[in-house]
């Protein structure tokens, strides 16, 4: 936390929780897909469905989804943003046992057929937490640059990849790992100091054993 | 961030700087930043306030209807009569009004430091620059003030609604406006502090009841009140007052006070005014 989460952030109304973390998970979801969404399904848990209604939570997780930034003044109006766009939603209720009570389910699907499933919470003043991905569990923020990493359970792939990162000059804040099963689909989240260049990420794909890679830096605006 | 205000005063005294300057070094120490690339992304907050004060709209309701049009009611209240609190006090309270219902409403505004307390720290401060003509870049230094309190506030305590009450949005909001206040018109680092403290005192234990859990009832007026004690309070700092309590105890006090409130005070929109019989066939409606 740092004196700009005291005065600011800069955001629509109603509720920094129910309505700019709202907008953030569904940007943040938006960007981990890498794609333009076409459809969504999304399911509201706890206060979320409770209270979200009145505190537009519905309108700003479709507002994020379609890459709008929580100070967007077309945030009210984003079922209609939607329409234009061709991006179809539903809406639904789920109870995900032990979740934070401003937590919610996204399933989505990009314009290439791509497909992403991430439960994220809100967790006060507009921060949120990315709590599982494709049903692995992961844990950041998208407060840092962050990169995504799916790969086969196998000797080496974190070496390789925190390797790349060396060498690109990309200095690993926070690096977590986990997986399915052993010899399964695993996944690396791994926060970053620095911006991760394009060209490196794409470098990342071609490492064998590296199923795909995701790279999420928010404040690329 | 800072963790006492008295550490700022301190730091103040000795290093003979303001209690601004103190705010302004350890931002760009914790975040790596030039001093021009701090004051310019708080000068960016401030004018956001400016722009969202500027932009309410007299017509609007909120979805549920609970609330809106009542900014447009005390503008015209305090341009035609002769306002029982003076011209000045009835300008903060329109402008706290204002901005309670522009983010119901889901306009932009600039959560200070939370959203449902949005309205009092502008309120306050753009009252005063039409007030006294202060430049933009005082205003900004303001709100450093205001920024450094809330950071204790939530060092020591807490600013959300869901874990202190109301005190701690509202609460924290109007001690942040009372500091900066005090600082517009020259108070020292110790009179910005018990400032600070004199308006959290009098905010002390109040709960956090939304009719609906919706950031509507109370919240837009109680932005009113955070406003008017900032600067009764500010008032009495300047006088010579201080607070019998140090201020750092003071927002101790809050943190006991809020840990000590039941949930449903603690907006769950389970109690107080959340549970009246007019509030409950709100909460009916808005299934």
């Amino acid at each position: 936390m740092n004196i700009l989460d005291i005065i600011g952030p800069v955001m629509v109304g109603p509720s920094s929780s129910h309505t700019a973390g709202a907008a953030r998970i569904g940007q943040i979801t938006g960007k981990l897909l890498g794609e333009p969404v076409k459809t969504a399904k999304i399911l509201l848990h706890g206060s979320f469905l409770a209270t979200g209604k009145g505190h537009g939570t519905d309108k700003a997780l479709v507002a994020g989804l379609l890459g709008l930034s929580v100070d967007d003044r077309r945030i009210p109006e984003s079922f209609e943003l939607a329409k234009e766009r061709g991006m179809e939603f539903e809406f639904g209720s789920i109870s995900l046992q032990g979740a934070h009570p401003n937590s919610v389910k996204l399933e989505v699907t990009g314009v290439s057929g791509r497909r992403l499933e991430v439960i994220a919470a809100s967790v006060g003043g507009g921060r949120v937490h990315i709590c599982e991905i494709d049903g692995l569990r992961a844990d950041f923020t998208g407060e840092a640059p962050t990169l995504v990493v799916y790969n086969q359970d196998k000797p080496g792939c974190v070496v390789r990849v925190s390797l790349k990162l060396g060498l690109a000059g990309v200095n690993i804040a926070t690096m977590q790992v986990y997986r399915d099963e052993r010899g399964g689909h695993a996944v690396m989240v791994i926060e970053v100091d620095q911006e991760v260049p394009a060209d490196c990420i794409a470098d990342l794909e071609r490492e064998s054993g590296i199923e795909k890679v995701t790279y999420l830096c928010l404040d690329e605006r | 961030m800072y963790r006492a205000l008295g550490d700022i005063c301190d730091k103040s005294e000795k290093q003979n700087i303001s209690f601004w300057e103190v705010i302004w070094q350890d931002d760009c120490q914790e975040r790596q930043l030039s001093k021009e690339e701090s004051f310019s992304q708080m000068g960016a907050m401030y004018r956001a306030m400016k722009e969202a004060d500027a932009s309410y709209d007299a017509a609007q309701k909120s979805r549920s209807g609970l609330v809106g049009q009542d900014g447009g009611k005390m503008e015209a209240y305090v341009n035609a009569q002769d306002v029982i609190c003076g011209e000045f006090l009835g300008h903060v309270m329109e402008k706290a009004i204002k901005m309670g219902e522009s983010n119901a409403c889901m306009k932009r505004i600039v959560a200070a430091p939370t959203a449902g307390a949005c309205g009092v720290v502008p309120a306050v401060l753009i009252a005063m620059q039409d007030k006294y003509g202060f430049s933009d870049e005082k205003m900004v230094q303001a709100l450093y003030v205001a920024a450094g309190i809330g950071g204790v506030i939530a060092s020591r305590a807490f600013i959300a609604g869901a874990q202190g009450g109301c005190q701690a949005e509202i609460g924290s909001a109007s001690s942040m406006a009372a500091g900066a206040a005090a600082f517009l018109r020259d108070g020292n680092a110790r009179q910005i502090s018990h400032a600070a403290a004199m308006a959290m005192k009098n905010l002390l234990g109040l709960v956090c009841d939304p009719v609906a859990g919706l950031v509507e009832v109370p919240c837009v007026k109680r932005n009113v009140s955070g406003a008017v004690v900032a600067l009764a309070a500010a008032d009495m700092a300047l006088a010579g007052i201080y607070s019998g309590i140090a201020p750092d105890e003071v927002i101790d006090a809050m943190r006991e006070v809020g840990l000590s409130m039941p949930a449903c005070v603690r907006e769950t929109g389970e109690g107080g005014l959340a549970a009246t019989p007019t509030g409950l066939r709100a909460k009916e409606r808005m299934k």
